[in-house]
């Protein structure tokens, strides 16, 4: 038995259910380009039947010093954040769609310049005031007031221009611009509920987790380095439609532990002392393949690991040397000597969980001959080191980055070196690396960005934030393209967009994707049901223990 | 006396003082400011540059530096280092929250090694095996060269992985403060033994050693009663040497351990450019330095009544 049970399948949801969900925009969202594609598991076999109570010990590797799901950014502090909160909607995992949770109906006008959500009656923060629609006004202005501190909620909010309360239990959001992706940003835990007392909380307070959440588990303690215990909410009854348990938590207890050695990570799961995690090293991932332990992988949505070329530098303003660069790269390399068995290269822009995905590997070949023409014919030729040169410029660049497995990059420094081209790494701390963003002189930046909707392209690309770490260059007619898909509420017509825009950002090399994050969750054979949702973040709501 | 100590600490303020300022200017000369890398989160930079800029001014990072450090010195006199940027708790609260965890860990620490490296020591010298005496004397470079991780990690794996005594990881109960202490207490405890052996073989072969040993005093009257008080002189002055290697000790310690404590403190801070919690952590590191070296002379006169604390440093 897969002991990571999915989150209910739209299939087999009660149909009960008085929720009319906007049609016309439900068929818009429903998707199939990554239809049996999500991996979020199989249903349970009919025998597990969930038992109730106990505690789950799961380790952390990191610890930012906040567990407050509006400012989370990293993916430890989600984890627990997660689990505090409920949002208006939620996110099919196997389908992209979005579908109820606080919100039993939700509609957008036909330019997605405003959507109206009507919630579902008692529901509750942990502090006893209902969850109704002004709540979710004082909300959604408590997290554009944190401003940059939200990382991520400021980016789903940036254009509201008013948010309005016709009676208790209706919101409207609307927006000064097209925004399509705002229901599924509803659908996360940045833009979950908290009670609206915690608006009023200090910064530290709303940090320790002293706010009331909306969500199946409340934060008993919060011990900075050290642990977050969440416990069951009583009387929760609110489920997200993709959720099989439908009253309260079966585990009374989650303990998050913060474990910063690798190592003693791996040895704490083998010997027992914590019972699942997701911060396995890809190296010791398989010793928890069968031996009582099973492990999941799930891709992360949205834009997969990628070179950023800085195109403000003039070496890589050139077209043609990125085309190069990227031809040069061996993906399928990458993945099968590092990483482990379940890790993907890069299919496109967007990896293969994201809705509206569409793979685009052939534009992404292996193709070294190809990559040594473009570069002959742009007039680089090869200097006596095996680096090319131009005019007494070698065709040099560098690197900052933080992010392990870090010999993914040196076995692209090799892949390039190849083709003459050097590529310098400078692997380093956090700090330095956004140091290095800010003063916009890199040459490359790295990174991924975890988003279950396709808008997260225009999060990245678009040249119209000058954002350190960016693609810094001048405004093109892919951004557009990127303007257009976020105004798209039709399905066929933002599926077009979103392609257009993809394949623009691959040939032009605007984008160098590598490989796909994934998430791996490795939990010893009595955890069941620990599954991921949409974004591939954590739930522990359906979760149990077998004794 | 009183007026040695006064001056002693006059001397340590300014001590303080220098660390403040030295680390004050470093870390804002290091690249990369807290505010940014928090709203980077771990992944590509989302947030708009407008917001970003607007938070620095809120946290006042956008003023000119010497204005900065004058606002930030002014409060700091009044024990108030600031809030710590990634959270809003104050540096102090922060600090103080985990202090008590380093000092368990160091008292622990500091107890097993003082216990470990005499033993050494006094087992060296009083062997007359030549084996066990050579066994001995060659544990406490061994003890030195090794890596405090490394040493973390093997404990982690038989005491722990394979014969679960004590826990891996984490700040409950004594069981979880065994391999921590142990790991901490290894390499100060070769330190201890290195030089008590050293200073009690000197010791031994002084001519006052050879009269009491005439007058028919036992081997355990001459080590104890004699020897080891005059060989404890050295041991003592790098008493504040050894308490600053715990310090830096507990970072690997609690790391390898997952504590929470200061060590790890300090390295979330750091690498978050938290300045106002490093510096909580750089003056209190100074402030342990200090008063420990304070009270390193004052214990002098009572080990050997023929060193004046007062008058020798007054000279």
């Amino acid at each position: 038995m897969n002991p990571f049970n999915p989150a209910g399948t739209t299939a087999n949801r009660p149909t009960s259910r008085p929720a009319v969900v906007g049609g016309l925009l439900a068929a818009a969202l429903l998707l199939s380009a990554c239809g049996g594609t999500a991996g979020a598991g199989t249903e349970p076999a009919a025998d597990a039947t969930p038992v109730s109570g106990g505690n789950l010990n799961f380790a952390l590797s990191v610890d930012r010093g906040c567990i407050d799901p509006q400012q989370a950014g990293n993916n430890d502090a989600i984890a627990v954040a997660r689990q505090t909160v409920a949002s208006l909607t939620s996110q099919d995992p196997k389908t992209g769609e979005i579908v109820p949770w606080l919100a039993e109906k939700f509609e957008a006008n036909a330019d997605a310049t405003s959507f109206t959500f009507t919630l579902r009656d008692g529901a509750t923060f942990a502090d006893g005031a209902a969850i109704d629609a002004a709540s979710v006004k004082t909300n959604f202005e408590a997290i554009k007031a944190l401003g940059a501190k939200a990382t991520l909620g400021s980016t789903y909010l940036s254009d509201v221009s008013a948010i309005t309360v016709p009676d208790a239990k209706t919101v409207v959001v609307d927006f000064s611009k097209p925004n399509a992706q705002f229901l599924q940003a509803t659908s996360t835990f940045t833009l979950g509920l908290l009670s609206p007392a915690a608006a009023a909380l200090s910064e530290a307070d709303r940090c320790a987790g002293k706010f009331s959440g909306s969500g199946p588990f409340s934060v008993r303690s919060y011990t900075v380095d050290k642990e977050a215990v969440l416990e069951r909410r009583p009387g929760y009854s609110w489920p997200a439609a993709t959720n099989t348990n439908k009253g309260e938590a079966y585990l009374d207890t989650v303990t998050f532990k913060i474990i910063p050695e690798a190592g003693n990570r791996t040895g704490s799961l083998q010997s027992g002392q914590i019972d699942a995690t997701a911060a396995i090293s890809a190296a010791d991932v398989a010793l928890f393949n069968g031996n009582g332990f099973s492990t999941e992988t799930r891709a992360n949505p949205g834009v997969v690991y990628n070179l950023y070329p800085n195109e403000s530098s003039p070496k890589l303003k050139d077209t043609a040397v990125r085309q190069a660069i990227s031809k040069a790269i061996n993906r399928e390399e990458i993945t099968s000597t590092l990483l482990t068995d379940a890790d993907q290269p890069a299919k496109g822009v967007l990896s293969h969980t994201t809705p509206y995905f569409t793979d685009l590997s052939p534009l992404l070949a292996h193709d070294p001959d190809g990559a040594r023409k473009l570069l002959d014919a742009a007039g680089w030729k090869e200097g006596p080191d095996g680096v090319r040169e131009k005019e007494g410029e070698k065709l040099s660049f560098q690197v900052t980055y933080w992010q392990s497995p870090k010999e993914v990059l040196e076995l692209v420094q090799q892949q390039l070196k190849a083709v003459g081209v050097d590529l310098q790494l400078k692997f380093t701390t956090i700090a330095d690396v956004t140091a290095a963003q800010a003063d916009k002189t890199y040459d490359f930046s790295y990174g991924n960005l975890t988003r279950s909707d396709p808008d997260v392209l225009r999060t990245v690309f678009s040249s119209a934030t000058a954002r350190g770490g960016s693609n810094l260059r001048e405004q093109l007619p892919v951004d557009d393209t990127l303007g257009e898909q976020a105004a798209a509420l039709d399905q066929a017509a933002r599926q077009k967009l979103v392609d257009q825009a993809q394949e623009t950002l691959i040939k032009d090399a605007h984008s160098i994707p590598l490989y796909e994050l994934s998430t791996t969750i490795s939990a010893s054979e009595k955890v069941h049901g620990l599954t991921f949702e949409a974004s591939s973040r954590l739930d522990f709501y359906d979760t149990w223990l077998s004794n | 006396m009183i007026r040695f100590i006064g001056r002693r600490l006059l001397q340590g303020a300014f001590v303080l003082w220098a660390a403040y300022t030295v680390s004050f200017f470093i870390l804002y000369l290091l690249p990369g400011d807290a505010v940014s890398i928090m709203a980077s989160g771990d992944e590509q930079n989302a947030v708009d540059p407008a917001l970003v800029a607007r938070l620095r001014s809120e946290y006042g990072l956008d003023r000119p530096l010497p204005e900065q450090y004058l606002i930030a010195l002014v409060k700091a006199l009044q024990l108030d280092f600031g809030i710590s940027i990634k959270n809003g708790v104050s540096a102090t609260a922060a600090v103080a929250e985990v202090l008590p965890e380093t000092i368990k860990l160091a008292a622990a620490g500091f107890a097993l090694a003082v216990i470990l490296g005499s033993a050494l020591a006094i087992g060296a010298a009083f062997s007359r095996n030549r084996w066990l005496r050579q066994a001995f004397a060659a544990l406490p470079p061994l003890g030195i060269a090794v890596p405090t991780f490394w040493i973390g990690l093997l404990l982690l794996q038989f005491f722990s992985f394979r014969f679960r005594l004590f826990p891996a990881i984490g700040n409950d109960g004594v069981a979880s403060l065994v391999l921590p202490a142990l790991t901490l207490a290894i390499p100060t405890a070769a330190v201890i033994a290195q030089l008590l052996s050293r200073s009690l073989h000197r010791t031994l072969g002084e001519p006052y050693i050879e009269q009491i040993r005439a007058k028919g005093a036992s081997d355990a009257l001459i080590h104890f009663g004699h020897a080891l008080r005059n060989a404890a002189i050295p041991t003592l002055t790098m008493l504040g040497i050894l308490v600053g290697n715990l310090l830096a000790g507990a970072v690997v310690s609690e790391t390898v351990f997952s504590r929470a404590g200061i060590g790890r403190l300090t390295v979330t801070a750091v690498n978050s450019r938290d300045i106002p919690v490093v510096q909580t952590l750089v003056v209190l590191a100074a402030a342990i330095f200090v008063l420990t070296s304070l009270l390193v002379d004052l214990i002098y006169p009572l080990v050997d009544p023929r060193i004046n604390t007062a008058r020798r440093v007054s000279v």
